[in-house]
């Protein structure tokens, strides 16, 4: 829209005709209070925090609901807009318990702030309270009603942005209320998104409430663990006996390309972390058969031992690697050059949730074709092939519903379930369980074994005609069905593509090379190319996979089988006495049914205990930074390192540290230690960090860049906390027509997540303790 | 958003109902309507009337219930089969409209939303009626007698006990 002049504050400022004019002001820096209006949700126009003066308009006007037009003048501050304002606070706080001192918002308060800045020294009100008590209405979500302010911001963010709609409004006046779908209890998707915008501490969760106060916490950026989408999240970290705990988990600065949303697994599922019965110290099976707790030096010193005795005299070929889909990109890539190179062995292999080698070979070479999550919230059309969103793919789906609401976007469904999507589509298709292949040959005009109807023609019809779409398929699609659904897509005028896999790092895992045929950025053994000469002792056969690994060490020829991260017995159904003849080295936080059949169990770290970085099943590249800290536990990338050492390769090798750069090592430390900051960020930026031990992951992300090609983004924004795009197009493969791709969907639902959801408790509960049942549909 | 495939509803009132959503340009606009008749004909709105309207309009119960909540005049528990609905508003009250109400309350042996124990009479204090100009005023169900004293009320409550009050819902 044309851009119109205006004055606020005796400033000439200029926005787009139909802008909010709070929006405008903020933009322009003028921030003007408001309790009900949020950027992104309807408007309520509730509170009046938000009044504001215009020339020649007899009264106070909402600034949340003027649109800015030609020539207006506003003042946004002035004794008449003050008093107003004061006057409402005093309304507000008529019957508020005033109980910050032991309230979670307290600190962080919209109340509070506004009552700071504009005084309300004098209450005329002598009524007695109303007081209720705190309701619990799910594992998840507790109301304090005295202390909302009714600015239905929660109801607003549930309905319109959940499209879940659990919360109302009940009664009128002054005893309306917030209520929950069950009467007296939620029913809902646990989201904690009602909470986290409630500005004042009315909502608190079962996770944080009344366990510290806010600037007791430090604050770490990083990204989530549990699935796929790889959402930013802000960890409130706290010092305890034994490390650091996490305490809370938002994105309330909104940054990254989740917005404010996080699902329930990333806002509250990080309770494994501290659980009791994580594994603190190295443990050895001893010959009687048991496993006791032995020292570091002892248990690597046992493991290396052996992993060299069998490499030296059965060959690389007798050992196994199983990687994790929820370890760093640096810790892949170290442990399958440590498989390649110290182990001697291709025969490594990862839990596989989406085909993202035939999705790599399908787009070779076509730049600018995968999508971004962020894509989502900005396409003007968008198709959603087979996976259920909601339930895998929580922040997809939020981009998606906001992307519908916000900007009118198409959104195109073929399912063979009636997903919950399906209230934002404006076409739906549902299709036989394995009508995935025939669907895609039917929208691109092969119309046999397909069974079409008015309305499958009326789907092809209006999707061919769309300019511009993003596509993002499920698991459902793999090998050659990638393939033809990319040249369909390619045919259409501006489409890019994702493929939805499962875990926060699945991505990366298969990026970095923990394949046994595949070298990072899907180098094919066959054409090993650079690597040949940068992995001098590389054996070129390609190994064992997954399942084939599980058959060797059944038939007795599989001497170790190192297993990081990862819990295969179990995901496999595999028998544990197929292992008895398998030294078995695991990694991993809790004793999973793998771990209980060890030889050799190392404590680990998980994603929120280190740094590195992550890819997301949309190829966008993070930096995940150590939030949390447990004592007893390290790093998978610190323990690939130190069993390399064990078996006598060279660290320097394995890890390029400490390569002959002069770094500056405190000069600029001092009184100016802003300066040192900026000064560490240029020296990141320019590859120049330190890197002086080999535990430091930036040295291997170095190699990283330097040999994967599609890796090779601005380290200076990523150092800086935005995601970067992945280049797929510079992937080069011509994939075996014959390989097996092994997906299989880890199916996990919003209230599961792998492993660490079976050891977190808040998931546990919110299941037990209800199943959602979404409402039956959205309201108008 | 549908028709149920049974209904708690007389055929005759399911009907309108039919109709109804179709009325207006979004169909939650039926829901005011649909609640009153739907008191009417059940006697308060149970939990399967929010139940069938949520169906029928194609919203949540929770939506149901925003807006029942809201109403005063409409109830969640079932009332006597006469509804005496006593106006304090204030030119009943300058009229010793409390008198009236205090009366009844003596008289039926019930306060302020309760019911006889026979279910005859349910008593309700109320806000004004539009009947001012003949204040003190009562309702009983829909219909409305003004000009009162303690006596006339008696009278009123006496013809209603003996079955020769008005029947109107
Ligand atoms: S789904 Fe539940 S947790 Fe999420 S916003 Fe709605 S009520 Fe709150
Ligand atoms: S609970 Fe919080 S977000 Fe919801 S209306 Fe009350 S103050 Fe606003
Ligand atoms: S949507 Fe995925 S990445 Fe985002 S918070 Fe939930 S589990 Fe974590
Ligand atoms: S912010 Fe404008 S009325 Fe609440
Ligand atoms: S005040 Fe009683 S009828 Fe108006």
């Amino acid at each position: 829209m044309a851009d119109v002049t205006f004055t606020v504050d005796g400033k000439k400022l200029t926005a787009p005709a139909g802008t909010l004019l709070i929006d405008a002001c903020r933009k322009a820096g003028i921030e003007i209070p408001a309790f009900c209006y949020y950027p992104g949700l309807s408007l309520q126009a509730a509170c009046r925090m938000c009044v504001v003066r215009l020339e020649k308009v007899p009264k106070l006007q909402t600034a949340c609901t003027t649109p800015v037009a030609e020539g207006m003048v506003v003042t946004t501050e002035s004794d008449e807009i003050k008093q107003s304002r004061k006057a409402i606070l005093e309304l507000l706080l008529g019957n508020h318990p005033l109980d910050c001192p032991v309230c979670d918002a307290g600190g962080e308060c919209e109340l509070q702030d506004m009552t700071f800045k504009y005084g309300a020294a004098e209450s005329k009100y002598v009524e007695i309270k109303q007081h209720r008590e705190e309701q619990q209405w799910s594992p998840v979500v507790f109301f304090d009603r005295p202390r909302c302010i009714l600015c239905y911001r929660c109801v607003r963010v549930c309905g319109e942005g959940m499209d879940v709609w659990a919360l109302g409004v009940q009664n009128r006046g002054v005893s309306s209320v917030i209520s929950p779908n069950g009467e007296d209890h939620l029913d809902c998707e646990e989201c904690g998104m009602c909470i986290d915008i409630c500005p004042v501490g009315a909502l608190t969760s079962g996770t944080y409430r009344y366990k510290t106060r806010p600037w007791e916490m430090n604050h770490v950026a990083t990204v989530c663990t549990h699935c796929g989408d790889g959402c930013k999240t802000t960890l409130g970290v706290r010092s305890v006996d034994d490390g650091s705990e996490i305490i809370r988990g938002d994105n309330r600065d909104k940054s990254g390309m989740n917005g404010d949303f996080l699902c329930i697994k990333g806002r509250y599922a990080f309770d494994f972390t501290t659980r009791e019965d994580r594994i603190t110290k190295p443990l050895v099976r001893q010959p009687n058969g048991q496993l006791a707790e032995v020292s570091w030096e002892q248990a690597l010193e046992h493991a290396g031992m052996k992993l060299r005795e069998i490499r030296d005299t059965r060959g690389g070929s007798a050992i196994g690697v199983i990687g994790s889909t929820r370890t760093t990109n640096e810790e892949a890539y170290l442990l399958q050059k440590f498989a390649r190179t110290v182990l001697n062995t291709n025969n490594i292999d990862h839990h596989r949730t989406a085909d993202y080698a035939s999705f790599a070979a399908a787009l070779q070479g076509k730049a600018g074709r995968t999508a971004s999550l962020r894509d989502f919230l900005t396409a003007p059309a968008i198709l959603l092939l087979g996976n259920d969103a909601t339930e895998q793919h929580p922040a997809l789906a939020w981009n998606i519903r906001s992307n519908v609401r916000q900007n009118r976007a198409r959104l195109y469904v073929a399912n063979h379930a009636d997903i919950k999507l399906h209230r934002q589509a404006k076409s739906f298709l549902q299709i036989p369980q394995d009508g995935y292949a025939a669907l895609v040959q039917y929208l691109a005009g092969n119309e046999a074994g397909f069974d079409g109807t008015e309305i499958s023609a009326a789907f092809r019809e209006a999707l061919r005609k769309e300019e511009s779409l993003v596509i993002a398929f499920g698991s459902e699609f793999r090998g050659r069905d990638i393939q033809s659904l990319v040249d369909f897509g390619l045919g259409l005028p501006n489409v890019k593509f994702a493929a939805l896999g499962d875990y926060a790092n699945s991505r990366g895992a298969a990026d970095m090379g923990l394949m046994p045929d595949l070298l990072p950025g899907y180098v094919p053994l066959a054409a090993a190319k650079h690597f040949g000469e940068e992995y001098p002792s590389l054996p070129s056969a390609p190994g064992l996979d997954m399942l084939q690994m599980f058959d060797a060490a059944e038939a007795g020829n599989l001497g170790a089988l190192y297993v990081v991260g990862s819990n295969p017995v179990e995901r496999y159904g595999i028998d544990p006495t197929a292992l008895k003849n398998t030294f078995l080295i695991v990694q991993d936080m809790f004793m999973t049914e793998t771990a209980a059949v060890a030889d050799v169990i190392f404590p680990a770290a998980n994603l929120y205990e280190k740094s590195g970085t992550v890819t997301n099943t949309y190829g966008d590249l993070q930096l995940a930074k150590k939030a949390a800290d447990k004592a007893g536990v390290r790093t998978d990338f610190e323990l690939i390192v130190r069993l390399a050492d064990k078996m006598g390769a060279d660290p320097k090798k394995l890890v390029p540290f400490g390569r002959g750069v002069r770094a500056d090592m405190g000069q600029t430390r001092g009184a100016q230690s802003g300066e040192a900051d900026r000064h560490a960020v240029w020296l990141a930026a320019n590859n120049l960090e330190p890197k002086l031990s080999p535990f430091d992951p930036f040295a291997v992300f170095d190699e990283i860049q330097r040999l994967v090609p599609s890796y090779n983004v601005s380290r200076f924004e990523l150092l800086g906390g935005q995601d970067k795009q992945t280049r797929s197009d510079l992937v080069q493969i011509e994939l075996d027509p014959a390989r097996r791709d092994l997906v299989l969907p880890a199916n996990d639902t919003l209230f599961t997540s792998g492993t660490l959801g079976r050891y977190s408790r808040m998931l546990h509960s919110v299941m037990e303790s209800r199943t959602t049942k979404p409402a039956e549909t959205a309201a108008d | 958003m549908s028709t149920p495939a049974t209904t708690i509803f007389s055929p005759a009132l399911a009907a309108r109902f039919d109709k109804l959503v179709t009325l207006y340009p979004v169909r939650r606009s039926a829901l005011v309507p649909m609640l009153l008749y739907s008191q009417d004909e059940v006697g308060y709105i149970s939990d399967a009337v929010v139940e069938e309207i949520a169906v029928r309009i194609g919203i949540t119960p929770l939506d149901v219930r925003n807006v029942l909540s809201y109403y005063s005049m409409l109830r969640t528990k079932p009332v006597g089969k006469y509804n005496v609905q006593v106006c304090t508003n204030i030119s009943c009250m300058l009229k010793d409209g409390y008198g009236i109400l205090d009366h009844c309350k003596q008289r039926l042996g019930i306060g302020h939303k309760e019911v006889t124990p026979d279910g005859l009479f349910s008593l309700e204090e109320v806000e004004c009626i539009g009947a001012c100009c003949w204040a003190p005023a009562v309702q009983i169900n829909y219909d409305f007698y003004d000009d009162l004293t303690p006596e006339k009320m008696d009278k009123v409550l006496e013809d209603y006990r003996a079955g020769r009050g008005k029947e109107t819902l």
